[in-house]
């Protein structure tokens, strides 16, 4: 019992990403809405994207912004600032989910116009008649 | 602008002053943001963000003709191709003067300061192209989405 | 312009076209078609001419930005992505002419649009086939998948409706990738392809490593449609404007099937991946059932459209099962039915879009007849169904060749008998429907005899590209020998 509270002590952004991608999958999968399912897909996304970040913070690292000339003057001891580059690359991917986004929405303006709601069971019967 | 005394549903007084003084403001975060991207924190996107978002706030204190009024549709879909022709017309310009693709080094060519320093500062470049495509996409979102496409009339 | 950037501009040059397309096009419409055929003739020959650099001179590694390798973003141009390149570049210029005049007919007023996503999507393709970065690989995949979320919702009626799952399930796809990235870069601290290929044996983290190797497979698996991850792709594919779906069909998938043989091979190498035999028998059993499944469903279709969507899943099942057969034939087999499946997809896809420019639609019941309207259409039809089905010369006879001697090689019974039973299934399928085309009565009955016997053929910009896919489909056939020598056995491992 003990190691495993301090098992999930220990990593508690793993839990925490998991439990927030699972409740994103659940509503893309579970609910009828189609904009609940979208959102349930911008969860999954940025339970993904606090995953990556995560991984790239140090026991008592510090925020990785430097001096220029500082630091071309005397260097820099990696060890102490936290890893950037999971947060570069997040950049890209949180753009990447705001494109997809956008043209979600963009696609249930034209679903909503075309057949007045945005349940998937009530589209799906207007589809069989 | 019209006469801030006007009133139509849903627009409020307070809320039209505020506006007015903070969108000079925003936009001039958004411009420092963008400048200081490849430096310190900071970049293209997010200087476009704020960049847009100084627009939709127009659209929401006021109404999306307003903002219309400010930046067109055309010149809208100016600034978008314009950012991302920056973009790659940067890295085009690298390869040919002789170096590899964005290779900022060999813009030394153009205008000398020394390799090293382009290397450094030739990013700056590409961060505006992309702050130009970010900002108009954004309020062009808010546009679409708003006005279900008709880019008449918004919330 | 030195030859070391061409392969660049072999996707720039797209990109800007397409840049100008959106802005000047929707004043100027008359300058839509010369964008798009040029950029794209100009891709075929700088990709021509970078197949002819990487035979002669070997594999071109090039750094974006002149940073050095692991910390810089890496091409790898190898005989593989230059195959891959000419067969894209190919496959977008021949769709090009089609699509020019099926958007006219289907889309009038926003052809702009449609092409400014269409030449994206066909640069995005590009920059996948040449990248060695693992999260470079993410961001063009997301740029194709989202250029092509954007096309299928074009469509009418329920096309709206079928973009929006395959929203849905391609960004679950993509998000998987993106998992197992993470979790590599959490393992080796790199995202370069070879670097990773290096470290990741070394290390002493079984479960992590099968679990990074497993989120990125399956991310590509919803990408290229494989059963059980399928449900996207029928509708998806057959509710698209006629002009996407000439391009997409015979392309994306087979491109996320490439990404995955690059993944295998470059990012982790063989050894890793097939280490347990119950994981590459449980695909192979998989793979069967995809064959079976598509072959079956496709029989069962009143829409010529749907029975092609169908077919390319069995498609995919064949290349995937090839890969996981784990020996060289079956390998060799899968790579080369990338190019021949796509040339075969491109022409039943060509001539659909013929029928439908001139039809309006493309169901069993009003196909009866139509060979004596259009006599053309239907003979390169008539010859991308022989290639599909394996008859020798065509390419397809090359290829399931070659993965069934690989199926032999490895003892997988299964996969044989279900390639086999698909060639069967396949025989029914489209005699079913040439008979029809050329035997069946007209569906108007006797008034319009006289009008109905009469050539209405598809205008020459449709035919032109359909007759050089069919006559490419007997070329690529017989200089199979040339193309597995000089190319496809530079890739496979010496191990296999």
């Amino acid at each position: 019992m003990e190691a495993f509270v301090a098992e999930i002590v220990a990593k508690y952004n793993y839990w925490i990403y998991v439990v927030l991608m699972m409740i994103g999958f659940y509503a893309m999968i579970g609910k009828r809405n189609l904009v609940k399912k979208l959102l349930g897909m911008n969860i999954f996304q940025t339970a993904i994207i606090l995953f990556f970040v995560s991984t790239g913070v140090k026991k008592g690292g510090s925020i990785p912004i430097v001096d220029k000339y500082q630091a071309l003057a005397g260097g820099i001891d990696a060890a102490n600032f936290d890893n950037p580059l999971p947060h570069v690359l997040m950049l890209t991917a949180i753009v990447v989910g705001v494109s997809v986004t956008g043209v979600a929405l963009s696609v249930l303006i034209r679903i909503h116009k075309e057949y007045g709601t945005l349940e998937e069971n009530e589209i799906l019967e207007k589809l069989s008649k | 602008m019209r006469d801030i005394n006007e009133h139509t549903p849903g627009e409020d007084l307070i809320i039209k002053a505020a506006v007015r003084l903070l969108v000079p403001f925003a936009q001039l975060f958004g411009l420092y943001v963008v400048v200081h991207g490849h430096y310190s924190p900071g970049g293209g996107f997010q200087g476009g963000v704020i960049l847009g978002a100084a627009f939709i706030m127009l659209a929401l204190a006021f109404d999306m003709k307003t903002s219309q009024q400010y930046m067109t549709i055309g010149v809208n879909a100016a600034f978008n191709n314009l950012g991302a022709a920056i973009f790659v017309g940067v890295g085009v310009l690298c390869a040919l003067f002789g170096g590899l693709f964005l290779d900022y080094s060999a813009l030394d060519k153009l205008i000398p300061l020394g390799p090293v320093e382009w290397r450094s500062f030739g990013i700056f470049l590409v961060e505006v192209g992309v702050g130009f495509t970010v900002m108009s996409i954004m309020v062009l979102l808010y546009w679409n989405l708003s006005s279900a496409g008709s880019m008449k009339e918004g919330l | 312009m030195s030859p070391t950037n061409l392969h660049l501009f072999v996707l720039i040059v797209p990109l800007l076209s397409a840049l100008v397309v959106n802005l000047f096009g929707r004043s100027w419409r008359q300058l839509i078609a010369p964008l798009v055929l040029g950029s794209l003739s100009f891709s075929l020959l700088g990709a021509i001419v970078v197949m002819g650099r990487v035979l002669n001179h070997g594999t071109i590694s090039y750094t974006v930005g002149n940073w050095q390798p692991p910390f810089g973003i890496e091409l790898v141009v190898d005989p593989l992505s230059a195959m891959m390149m000419v067969l894209v570049s190919v496959v977008a210029l021949l769709a090009s002419f089609s699509s020019l005049k099926s958007v006219e007919q289907e889309l009038p007023g926003r052809e702009a649009f449609f092409f400014t996503l269409y030449l994206i999507l066909v640069a995005g393709l590009h920059g996948l086939i040449v990248t060695a970065d693992a999260f470079n690989l993410y961001v063009l995949l997301e740029i194709t998948s989202i250029t092509t979320y954007g096309l299928v919702a074009m469509g009418r009626g329920r096309a709206a409706l079928s973009s929006f799952n395959y929203i849905i399930m391609g960004t679950i796809g993509a998000c998987f990738y993106l998992l197992g990235v993470g979790y590599i870069y959490i393992l080796t601290g790199t995202l370069n392809m070879a670097d990773i290929a290096r470290i990741l044996p070394t290390l002493n983290a079984p479960v992590a490593t099968t679990t990074a190797i497993a989120f990125v497979l399956v991310g590509l698996w919803i990408k290229m449609a494989f059963f059980p991850l399928h449900t996207w792709l029928p509708n998806a594919y057959s509710q698209a404007p006629t002009g996407a779906g000439t391009l997409v069909a015979p392309l994306m998938t087979k491109v996320t099937v490439y990404l995955m043989v690059r993944v295998i091979l470059t990012m982790y190498t063989p050894a890793l991946v097939f280490t347990h035999d119950w994981v590459t028998k449980g695909v192979i059993w998989t793979a069967a059932f995809a064959i079976l499944y598509g072959s079956c469903m496709a029989l069962g279709q009143k829409d010529l459209r749907r029975m092609l969507t169908y077919i390319i899943i069995a498609e995919v099942g064949y290349m995937v099962g090839g890969v996981f057969l784990a020996n060289a034939n079956g390998l060799t087999g899968a790579v080369l039915h990338i190019v021949n499946d796509a040339l075969m997809t491109l022409c039943l896809f060509l001539a659909v879009a013929a029928i439908i420019f001139r039809q309006g639609s493309v169901s069993l019941v009003s196909l009866q007849g139509i060979f004596h309207r259009m006599p053309i259409t239907m003979a390169a039809f008539t010859l991308g169904a022989l290639a599909m089905i394996g008859v020798p010369p065509t390419c397809g006879f090359f290829s399931k060749w070659y993965l069934i001697l690989g199926g032999i090689d490895g003892n997988h019974w299964e996969f044989v008998i279900a390639l086999v039973a698909s060639s069967l299934i396949n025989v029914v399928l489209f005699f079913r429907i040439i008979e029809l085309a050329y035997f069946g009565s007209l569906a108007d009955g006797e008034h319009h005899e006289h009008a109905s016997a009469e050539r209405h053929e598809a205008p020459w910009w449709m035919l032109k590209p359909l007759v050089i896919t069919a006559v490419l489909l007997f070329v690529v056939g017989l200089s199979t020998g040339p193309l597995v020598n000089n190319i496809i056995s530079l890739i496979v491992p010496a191990g296999f």
